[in-house]
């Protein structure tokens, strides 16, 4: 009685958010459900005939999870996932709730698979609930530190959790980053790990950002070969000899493709053309992460292959909209990181770049905006053509681009509606704008161009 | 003129954005002509008490703060304490505030000795107990300080040390007494991230004239900058902090 009533009141929750267009429908209904019957995750979760596999890590997670989704339903699984980044407990109860029936049913158990992404810090409640079968771990980096405190506290939570998990169940860890390639110190079961050989890649000397400059093991600064992005490459301790391990699932080599990449990824059995509709260094991992959890999960190469190519964008991660004549892309940054990554794609070549920078402290984003001077804005000199920033912290932001010395009085527009007509207008036909939002600014953003561009809002664009 | 400023432990010390207190200094100092040097001192590394006209030091988690605290005490402790007694202008930031001061006690008990440099002391009470988080507007010298603390450690000033600031909205030291940060001859310790400087014009304008002041042994008047950006991110921060922190009030 209580599931179904925690079930029905979250379907009618969801169906009334979205009449209102008060939200995706996601974290509410979950929230209501999880109310009702505390035990609706666990319930629903144990029937997930092919159980179900978690993504967590400070950057990557919504695009993985969009990957792992096409790689299994291309392998003729049937999906559960909470597709629309709400990546707390109640995302994972709104999502099992949605595919249930009435009385707490799944149907079509038998190809059922669960594809969580879950927030680093709520990942031990979650594992607890729903016992996963893989678990897949991205990175880790300096985020939101208003709400986890350290980055260490994030990866002593990891530690613990990975220790305390059946030994059933397989962890897929990104070799390149220390701080979750050493997560197989704490494994009880089976590791598959995954990394980027391909030293082509490589992008200069560690960021500011890096946060993973010490061995885990003991302490000494480490040495690289190689770094990708941020603390991310082929890493090795001179004190202890403690170095990346040889990953299972390798990215042998990173090729352009029209409007992406394409990664060679060698797997244990074969060789994986992976033709990715994302550009950028991180998505290659991305798919890597996905290949792994595919291997983890026992599925044939050619399903990894094919599910890779039919991804585009997950929302507001590199979403092309066509709004007034002019290209528009979204693409969403949260932490020095990710938008370290995101400036280093605008200045690949020698155009002048249209953007459109906002900033937001609300509690989704982060309420420390400290976080913008970590970030190396100074990469943008001599790339930008217009610039217009907006956002609650938008003087912020103005501060950091005249301090980055990239333009001495930006315009600011607070409203995100005036700034984005504004940016649009400021850019010449014909060439693109790139709007680079925080998360609660990304999803105002994505609502008004979905609008302009005649597409509906989000939620129906799934 | 040049300005010389020794950087302490950029690689350990650099979690939450306090980069920007250099990117200001150097900034504000290269408008006016004057050449900004920085100079990284990490773990092993000796500091010259004579070469600097300034020290930075940020924050940190509480791991790397240990690995600092038994550097500084081998090898920049006498130095820097020499310095300092000579006038040395010193920012210090969140975790480097705390070790400027007598120890820090962490969340289980150990005890980690400081500087001695600011006659403070720090508590970390415990791992359940509530981190101090959030944005911070204090009163300075007939102005106001903004910024964002996060800080589990509650500081106690001796009587050798002054405060730095008032809080009005925010935590500050320790919650209760109401004060902000402290003050003892030239050094500035503050728990304020945001990054402070640059939205805090007058203090990074204040610590770059104490350092030509002591250098050129008279008074210096710094050539006004265009601060609208600078004044339009302080008004803002002070206004959203004022209007939507759930706050307690400083005594």
């Amino acid at each position: 009685m209580r599931r179904t009533a925690a079930v029905l009141a979250a379907k009618a929750a969801a169906f009334a958010s979205r009449r209102l267009r008060a939200g995706g429908g996601t974290a509410l209904p979950g929230l209501i459900a999880e109310k009702v019957d505390p035990g609706l995750v666990r319930g629903l979760s144990s029937q997930l005939g092919q159980g179900s596999i978690l993504i967590t890590g400070t950057n990557g997670k919504t695009t993985t999870a969009r990957l792992v989704r096409s790689v299994v339903a291309a392998a003729g699984l049937r999906p559960v996932a909470n597709s629309e980044g709400s990546n707390m407990m109640r995302g994972v109860a709104a999502a099992l709730a949605e595919a249930a029936t009435w009385e707490g049913r799944l149907s079509r158990r038998k190809k059922r698979i669960g594809v969580f992404e879950v927030d680093e810090a709520t990942l031990p409640l979650v594992a607890t609930a729903v016992r996963p079968r893989v678990v897949v771990f991205s990175n880790l980096f300096r985020d939101q530190l208003d709400r986890y405190g350290e980055v260490e506290t994030v990866a002593a939570l990891w530690r613990k959790t990975v220790a305390e998990l059946p030994d059933d169940v397989t962890l897929c860890l990104n070799a390149d980053d220390p701080a979750v390639a050493s997560l197989r110190d704490s494994a009880t079961g089976r590791v598959v790990l995954y990394g980027l050989d391909d030293v082509s890649q490589a992008a200069g000397p560690i960021e500011h950002a890096a946060d993973a400059r010490w061995c885990p093991r003991c302490c000494a600064e480490l040495s690289h070969t190689a770094v990708f992005y941020g603390h991310i490459g082929h890493w090795r301790c001179d004190s202890c000899g403690y170095a990346r391990p040889a990953p299972d699932v390798a990215c042998v080599r990173v090729g352009v493709n029209e409007g992406g990449v394409v990664a060679e990824i060698r797997t244990p059995s074969s060789v994986v053309q992976a033709r990715l509709a994302l550009q950028g260094v991180y998505n290659v991992y991305n798919a890597l992460a996905t290949a792994a959890a595919g291997v983890a999960l026992g599925l044939d190469d050619s399903r990894i292959e094919k599910g890779l190519a039919s991804v585009t964008a997950a929302f507001g991660r590199q979403e092309r909209l066509v709004v007034r004549g002019r290209d528009v892309q979204l693409i969403l940054a949260k932490n020095p990181a990710g938008l370290n990554q995101v400036l280093r794609g605008l200045t690949s070549d020698d155009d002048q770049k249209n953007i459109a920078l906002f900033l937001n402290d609300r509690l989704a984003d982060g309420r420390d905006i400290s976080w913008i001077w970590d970030a190396d804005f100074e990469r943008l000199t001599g790339h930008v053509g217009t610039l217009t920033v907006s956002g609650i912290r938008a003087w912020d932001m103005a501060l950091r681009v005249k301090y980055a010395g990239i333009a001495e009085s930006p315009r600011v527009i607070e409203s995100t509606a005036g700034a984005l007509a504004e940016a649009i207008e400021r850019t010449p036909e014909g060439e693109t704008l790139y709007v680079i939002p925080t998360y609660t600014a990304m999803l105002e953003a994505r609502n008004i161009l979905g609008k302009w561009a005649g597409r509906g809002a989000f939620w129906e664009n799934q | 003129m040049k300005l010389r400023l020794a950087h302490l432990y950029p690689k350990l010390m650099n979690i939450y954005g306090d980069r920007g207190n250099i990117i200001c200094l150097r900034r504000r100092c290269e408008m006016r002509g004057i050449d900004f040097a920085v100079d990284d001192l990490e773990v092993g590394d000796r500091l010259d008490p004579a070469a600097y006209d300034m020290a930075f030091i940020g924050g940190a988690q509480d791991r790397e703060q240990r690995r600092v605290a038994d550097d500084l005490r081998e090898t920049k402790a006498g130095p820097l304490a020499e310095a300092v007694e000579a006038g040395l202008p010193v920012l210090a930031v969140c975790g480097g505030y705390q070790l400027m001061g007598r120890y820090y006690r962490e969340a289980d008990g150990a005890e980690l000795p400081g500087l001695g440099i600011l006659d403070l002391w720090t508590v970390h009470p415990g791992a359940e107990a509530k981190r101090f988080i959030g944005n911070v507007v204090a009163e300075w010298d007939g102005t106001t300080l903004v910024g964002f603390e996060n800080h589990g450690g509650r500081t106690h000033l001796g009587p050798n040390a002054t405060p730095l600031a008032k809080v009005v909205r925010g935590f500050g030291n320790n919650g209760d007494d109401g004060w902000e940060g402290a003050r003892y001859r030239n050094v500035f310790g503050t728990y304020l991230h945001g990054s402070l400087l640059p939205k805090n014009p007058l203090l990074a304008d204040h610590l770059i004239r104490l350092a030509l002041e002591r250098q050129h042994g008279e008074a210096v008047s710094l050539a006004p900058l265009d601060d609208t950006v600078e004044q339009m991110a302080h008004a803002e921060a002070v206004r959203l902090a004022t209007k939507r922190s759930i706050i307690r009030f400083g005594g």
